[in-house]
């Protein structure tokens, strides 16, 4: 019944034939003990419900260990089980919601978390999630929604890849030297030619808020559209382009992300209605749990190691949604209903 | 279920066999009478389909079993949507949506089972007519389409339906016994749209098609699957806030116990 184009899919890399051979295994009911089954009343077909709980769990480790939200890997991952892409975002959202609450605590605790930046960052980001969701209904009514979606992340997973590969390695190639010294911080020459400067204490900086309010919009947009919750975006601009103190990037980071898929579950739930519930537990049951276990990891393992691996785990994604973009779609026709 | 089929046939079978035959006589088609084994397929917790199973009889008008043979033809019919069909076409490099159609009634289902391939039973007008086959299914396009775009548009919503288990075709799918039951079985995928499922079936002798019958099936959520697309549905804000709340609690919860270990 479920014919696969296996012929198709041949050349993709070998983590996806691995999902898709057991997501087609469990739709045929070979690795699925009775029980296990869940169905997605939103999504409107049943998944393997451990699948998608082990699916949450890597991402929830990943999350725990570089401190981005792992919607980047969920959403995709997600549609490539078959779940309607739509609902995929919505639901990735709030999946990086829960695995980024504890992380705010433990920030705010340490005071890692600059509440003023993070103010305003998610006040763009409030902005960013209404373009997003405009945005959404305008390339909906193109149909060009996918194809946008899929440059989206093939621009900025590729980017990103390499500059975080480029890093981890000429990092990993320093080796043996005195640890280096942090480069003296500044802001790029851009943010200081903004008009109306704050004082923003805890991260060091006299600067426009409208740098961070335009950063928040950004990630806003693109949490909106692709379910990402956009921390590796936010810890490199926070870095690099506003020149943050280090000490409060992953706090703030967080404390952003967690109020941003806040939003925006909300603002799927009231426009496109494509928040499953049942979908979003499955997931936050393993990335709950995974963010925890990855924090711990995060504790004993190399820096330099772990970013080369999550370099490498983003230029897969991104070359994934590359061949579909350009050498062999997933699906040459597809349906929207009326 | 292949025994409760048997069963309720048989049963069927003895009552046709004992109503007097002066009451059917003025009629020379022959009677189909179609049954299938649930006319509810609940959509809940754990439902991954659901197979049906489509059997009847088929009986001269005398009451008595059927003098000459048959062939028998099942459609499982979902309920029609409006859809739009996009195709990809490359583009700079990359593939881009290009153009569309617009089908005002495509079947939201659509399953069909015979007994003897269709080419064999009737000719290519028949089979249209009656819509017997994924080919010939009438999507009714709205606007003005020229004749090789239709068949490509159709071709690839067909083929799409088809992997996703919501197009059936099977030209062996119907089996007859001793000429008189016939039984046919159709696998619901869990990705079935909910509604009312018609099934028909059409006796077939000698490229025409002599009687028809249909049941009907619905297929409607229940439980919780059903609170949860209605509350979606209906009270949106509160749905939202719930799965955020949910969300905050799980994780927060996750830290506790974690910190317990």
């Amino acid at each position: 019944m479920h014919a696969l184009p296996v012929a198709l899919r041949s050349h993709y890399p070998p983590v996806f034939e691995l999902i898709r051979a057991l997501a087609f295994s469990a739709q045929a009911g070979w690795v699925t003990p009775c029980g296990m089954d869940v169905y997605l009343p939103i999504a409107n077909l049943a998944v393997n419900g451990l699948l998608i709980v082990l699916l949450g769990g890597a991402t929830g480790i990943l999350s725990g260990i570089f401190g981005v939200g792992g919607g980047f890997l969920t959403t995709p991952l997600l549609i490539f089980y078959g779940i309607p892409p739509t609902v995929a975002a919505a639901s990735a959202a709030s999946q990086v919601t829960g695995a980024s609450v504890s992380g705010v605590i433990a920030q705010s605790k340490r005071g890692g978390v600059d509440y003023q930046m993070g103010g305003v960052t998610v006040a763009g980001g409030l902005l960013g999630a209404l373009i997003g969701a405009g945005l959404f209904n305008l390339l909906s009514a193109f149909g060009q929604i996918d194809v946008v979606i899929n440059i989206l992340y093939v621009l900025m997973l590729g980017s990103i890849g390499g500059l975080m590969a480029r890093e981890a390695l000429v990092s990993l190639g320093r080796k043996g030297d005195a640890p280096r010294r942090a480069t003296k911080r500044r802001h790029h020459p851009l943010i200081a030619s903004l008009p109306l400067r704050w004082r923003f204490y805890r991260s060091g900086l006299y600067i426009s808020p409208l740098a961070p309010l335009i950063l928040g919009m950004v990630v806003g947009i693109l949490t909106m559209l692709m379910g990402v919750g956009g921390g590796f975006i936010l810890v490199p601009a926070m870095l690099y382009i506003l020149g943050m103190s280090a000490n409060v990037v992953v706090g703030t980071s967080l404390f952003n992300i967690l109020f941003v898929t806040m939003l925006t579950t909300m603002i799927h739930a009231l426009t496109t209605q494509a928040v499953d519930i049942v979908l979003a537990g499955l997931l936050l049951l393993g990335s709950v749990s995974g963010a925890q276990i990855g924090t711990r990891i995060a504790l004993s393992a190399k820096p330099e190691y772990l970013r080369l691996a999550l370099a490498a785990i983003v230029l897969l994604v991104a070359l994934r949604m590359l061949i579909g973009l350009g050498f062999v779609p997933d699906e040459v026709y597809t349906v929207t209903p009326l | 279920m292949r025994g409760l089929a048997t069963r309720l046939g048989l049963a069927l079978l003895a009552l046709l066999t004992l109503w007097p035959a002066t009451a059917q006589a003025q009629g020379r088609d022959p009677i189909l009478v179609p049954e299938i084994s649930q006319h509810e397929v609940q959509v809940r917790q754990g439902f991954t389909g659901a197979e049906l199973l489509l059997f009847g009889a088929i009986l001269d008008p005398d009451g008595r079993r059927a003098s000459d043979d048959y062939d028998i033809v099942v459609i499982l019919r979902g309920p029609a949507q409006a859809i739009s069909v996009r195709e990809k076409q490359r583009f700079l490099g990359i593939w881009i949506n290009a153009e569309a159609t617009s089908f005002r009634s495509v079947p939201s289902f659509f399953a069909i089972a015979s007994s003897a391939p269709v080419a064999e039973l009737v000719d290519e007008r028949t089979a249209a007519i009656y819509e017997f086959g994924l080919q010939y299914l009438q999507l009714s396009p709205t606007g003005a389409i020229d004749p090789p775009q239709y068949a490509r548009f159709t071709q690839g919503l067909v083929d799409l339906r088809q992997r996703s288990g919501l197009f059936q075709q099977d030209e062996a799918g119907v089996t007859m016994s001793e000429g008189v039951l016939y039984q046919a079985r159709i696998a619901l995928p869990s990705n079935v749209t909910v509604g009312r499922y018609i099934a028909e079936t059409f006796a077939v002798r000698d490229g025409r098609v002599i009687a028809a019958a249909s049941t009907h099936v619905e297929v409607r959520k229940e439980g919780l699957d059903r609170v949860v697309t209605e509350q979606a549905d209906e009270n949106s804000f509160l749905y939202g806030l719930l799965a955020v709340m949910l969300s905050l609690v799980m994780g927060w919860a996750a830290g506790r116990l974690f910190a317990l270990v």
